[in-house]
């Protein structure tokens, strides 16, 4: 049967398969086998528009760990719909671009696998209803995301980038997972349509507000909000198909998803209210104003990148206002505000993704993509610069372009938001439209810097390492298509909002009715009305601004680049390596008798004292069983093995003595009949016998070790505590009743599991989930111990980190 | 490392022999009887690494040409594996099950999908150890 898990799977299944089939496709590009992949999906998605149109939700659950409420369920509705189908269309985009970006010299094994693995992982978030596995899905992104920004890994920045992105997505990512327990701790149900469902009844619980700020943390690193923005400045390091895919189009729109997801959650409160607004106007302030004094474009596309998110972020944080008035003729109108944030949702994909791609085609083709040594590309570059002029003039909201329509209309929600009479939005509401406008100013002015310090003016060719020349056509198909859509999506614009958004709004706005309501009509001409005077002034403003930038530029000087975000990322990453090298070099001090100190102090302290303090010390050895001659036989023979082995005087006696102990605990396992224990003892003795003794022909021979009179008193003080403490336990054991044997359950393996043996059907079926992961630890353990003796550096080997 | 102990290598070409069938068996019985993936993986890496100390490295690997791990990462892969396929069947993840046949010779038997999770358990034990066992013999220091 066709559900959506399959379509989460396929990617991963096309990933696994590629280090096997890769080797077929020597002649062609492996691109074009992997474009297939989000191609189909792309169809079968595009199938399903209608029906979801209409409505119609797809749910299919396969049962994972149902014990914990962990389901694989699926659920596709309008809002995964949006972003489904900009996963699948933008990754086809880019992997058609990126055939003819990367060479066929490059590791494409490597680079197409981390990016479905990306792709099947973005998919899984959008679609997961379980919180479990859409964290893990997140997560997922966020380590796709690393392998593919040090995909170059040979350069040491791109490295940085890689772990600075994944630190912050990851930490965030952390927090986001403890809110999604929190909520489950409320509500009980890790389903995200149950917790919807029943959420209004715990909106005065004290774990509220702590769940709701979490997660927007989760959200607010991903989608690169202040201050957690300055990993993406950093993830340029990333090819340009990267950066266009996970940076612009997808993963960092994981945030956005997440908020608009959650709105039906949280939306209701005045906190996120005021937080997602307020954090969205910060970032789509700072972004704006931090791109204009960038000179390599794809940094400049970065800090446009935030933000654009910052401005999507806003107007979600705007449009939870409606679920506070319940849903009315006049709170229909705040919902506009989220209808806005998904409708720029898709432009910004259209346009960013077409000038990122511009960006990658000057980088690729000329060989820099800095700004100062560009210019007077039109005339030389003419389908390039169509697409790049296409792409700015809709980013910096002007028409013919769809930039424009979203754009006013995040103007408009602005505006709207100043009438609002509660939480004293009549008196601070003006700052809305005053950010946005300011921001939008901005933006204009780094736009024209694309357009004119780019591609108009005098050519400069002798600061090229290249002929100015037009890109290959393959190359350019990608952009064109994107830009066909930035005008297309102008021209019918109500077609998308029909079909795509308005879906979207009812997954948004669950409880308000007909979400026909909900989707406004765009025009592109409204009269004129206060968003396209605001639309005039910016770009009144913006021009003068830009023809003026020499002159205000040095404002940038003024921010001392000590007291940065990026300064404060460095210093801790800094401080907290060197805090932990001197923390940990105080007690790792490379002596093994150290470390099994610190482990039977450990073990003297919490065991001892759990059961000390919980008077678990009692036991009568009236009942049991009388000594037989043989045994005690053996417990002396074992106390004589571990005496002389503190008076042995070489490693051999010592390993020998120890054997004596094995095997003797051995036979003691065939006396109280518990047969496997005895055969496992038996074999695992021998094996490790012959372990140490290999590795002791590696050791220098043993000396006598000269210690204090003291520290061999505390030694002998804690092995002797530590013996008793295992034999008072062992004693006690007995007789301890502290909580209920599970036992019983086991004894009927032979109905549940069909195994007569019950340590097998514990070991394999009660808890096969344990005897599983330890395989995995055991299997990188081995993987550990080969690695560290066969691949470690050799001393006149060179540090391959510095290349 | 060349030893040059004939009675080691007489007898344990035979005994290895032995052993190797002796963990086959526990492999299987381990259902019913004592035994299991993890023991039966234990006594087939245990002869196995009889076969090196009696013989020498180039030696085996002449006539066992197997890269030990991948052995282990077989091993893993066909542990986690059972754990998926029990979900292709709409039963949730790391289900077993069992049944009954009639088989030609061995007559009524029990077939279960444990073994196959055993097989993976069994298969890593084996990899991992005489890797753990070969790095460590194998380095010059």
């Amino acid at each position: 049967m066709f559900s959506i898990n399959l379509v989460i799977l396929i990617p991963f299944i096309v990933a696994a398969l590629l280090p096997f089939t890769y080797r077929r496709f020597k002649k062609a590009h492996l691109g074009w086998f992997v474009l297939i992949v989000p191609f189909v999906l792309f169809v079968i998605l595009a199938r399903l528009i209608p029906s979801v149109a209409s409505g119609k939700t797809y749910v299919h659950t396969y049962e994972w760990i149902p014990t914990l409420d962990f389901n694989f369920t699926t659920y596709l509705d309008g809002l995964s719909m949006i972003f489904a189908l900009l996963i699948t269309g933008v990754g086809s985009l880019v992997i058609l671009y990126s055939i003819f970006y990367l060479s066929s010299k490059e590791s494409l094994q490597h680079f197409y696998c981390y990016l479905l693995l990306f792709m099947g992982a973005m998919l899984g978030v959008v679609f997961s209803d379980n919180l479990m596995v859409l964290y893990v899905f997140w997560e997922l992104t966020s380590v796709s995301s690393f392998l593919l920004i040090a995909f170059w890994n040979h350069r040491q920045a791109s490295r940085y980038g890689a772990q600075k992105a994944m630190l912050i997505t990851v930490s965030g990512g952390i927090a986001m997972l403890v809110g999604f327990i929190m909520l489950h701790t409320m509500t009980g149900s890790f389903s995200i349509r149950e917790i919807i469902a029943s959420i209004s009844e715990f909106s005065e619980h004290s774990l509220f507000i702590p769940a709701m700020i979490l997660i927007l943390l989760g959200a607010f690193t991903k989608s690169a909000q202040f201050p957690f923005h300055i990993w993406l400045p950093d993830a340029m390091e990333a090819p340009t198909p990267v950066s266009a895919y996970l940076h612009s189009a997808t993963m960092v729109k994981a945030g956005i998803y997440l908020v608009a997801r959650f709105t039906p959650v949280f939306g209701a409160d005045e906190v996120w209210f005021w937080v997602v607004s307020i954090v969205g106007m910060i970032t789509l302030f700072w972004g704006s104003f931090n791109a204009v004094k960038q000179t390599d474009l794809k940094a400049l596309l970065a800090f446009s990148t935030i933000s654009q998110l910052g401005l999507i972020m806003s107007l979600l944080g705007l449009g939870s206002i409606a679920l506070q008035f319940g849903y009315s003729a006049d709170s229909v109108l705040y919902t506009q505000a989220t209808f806005a944030a998904l409708f720029h949702l898709i432009n910004h994909s259209t346009f960013k993704g077409a000038l990122f791609m511009v960006v990658g085609i000057l980088d690729h083709e000329l060989g820099t993509r800095d700004v100062r040594r560009l210019g007077g590309l039109m005339t030389l570059m003419p389908f390039t610069f169509t697409v790049a002029l296409i792409g700015s003039l809709s980013m910096a909201g002007l028409p013919p372009f769809n930039g424009f329509l979203s754009k006013e209309m995040f103007f408009a929600a602005t505006v709207h938001i100043m009438n609002v009479d509660i939480f004293d939005l009549s008196s601070f509401g003006i700052i809305f439209p005053v950010v946005a406008w300011i921001a939008s100013v901005f933006t204009f002015v780094y736009c024209m810097i694309i357009i004119f310090k780019a591609f108009l003016g005098k050519p400069q060719p002798e600061k090229l390492d290249k002929p100015i020349h037009e890109a290959p056509f393959g190359m350019l198909i990608s952009p064109m298509i994107l830009a066909a859509l930035v005008i297309g999506i102008f021209l019918f614009p109500n077609l998308l909002g029909q079909y795509i958004l308005q879906p979207a709004m009812s997954s948004i706005y669950p409880t308000f009715g007909d979400s026909a309501d909900l989707t406004p009509k765009i025009s592109a001409w409204h009269g004129v009305n206060p968003e396209l005077l605001m639309t005039i002034g910016v770009i009144i403003v913006g021009a003068i601004l830009f023809k003026f930038l020499k002159l205000w530029k040095p404002i940038y000087g003024l921010f001392s680049s000590r007291f940065t975000f990026n300064a404060l990322y460095s210093n801790f990453l800094a401080s907290a390596v060197s805090k932990s090298n001197l923390i940990t070099n105080r007690y790792m001090n490379g002596l093994l008798r150290h470390y099994l100190l610190y482990i039977f102090v450990f073990f003297i302290v919490t065991v001892g004292g759990y059961l000390f303090y919980s008077k678990a010390f009692a036991f009568d050895i009236s009942t049991n069983a009388g000594f037989r001659v043989y045994e005690v036989c053996l417990v002396a023979i074992m106390a004589v093995a571990a005496v002389s082995m503190l008076f042995a005087k070489s490693r051999m006696t010592a390993t020998l003595l120890n054997g004596v102990l094995g095997y003797s605990i051995a036979i003691f396992f065939v006396i109280f009949r518990a047969p496997d224990l005895a055969l496992t003892q038996l074999v695992v003795e021998s094996v490790t016998t012959a372990l140490f003794l290999l590795a002791f022909s590696h050791l220098p021979d043993w000396k006598k070790e000269k210690l204090s009179k003291r520290t061999k008193g505390i030694n002998g003080i804690i092995s002797v505590a530590v013996g008793l403490l295992v034999v008072l336990v062992g004693l006690s054991v007995v007789d301890f009743n502290q909580f209920d044997p599970i036992s019983s359950y086991f004894e009927n393996a032979y109905e549940l599991a069909g195994g007569a043996n019950i340590v097998n059907a514990i070991l394999g079926d009660f808890r096969g989930f344990d005897t599983m992961l330890e395989v995995v630890v055991l299997f990188i353990a081995g993987l550990g111990v080969y690695s560290m003796i066969k691949l470690r550096a050799k001393k006149e080997d060179e540090n391959i980190e510095d290349q | 490392m060349k030893i040059n102990d004939v009675i080691l290598r007489t007898i344990s070409r035979i005994v290895v022999f032995i052993i190797l069938t002796f963990g086959v068996y526990l492999f299987l019985s381990g259902h019913n009887t004592p035994g299991g993936g993890f023991i039966g993986g234990l006594v087939l890496a245990s002869a196995i690494v009889l076969l090196y100390l009696s013989t020498d490295i180039e030696t085996v690997q002449k006539s066992l040409p197997l890269d030990f791990k991948y052995v282990a990462a077989v091993g893993v892969l066909l542990a986690t594996a059972t754990g998926f396929g029990s979900i292709l069947f709409g039963v949730p993840f790391m289900s077993q099950t069992f049944a009954y046949f009639d088989l030609p010779i061995f007559g009524v038997t029990e077939l279960t999908t444990v073994t196959i999770f055993e097989a993976g358990v069994a298969l890593t034990v084996v990899g991992v150890l005489v890797t753990i066992i070969l790095s460590i013999s194998e380095d010059g220091g």
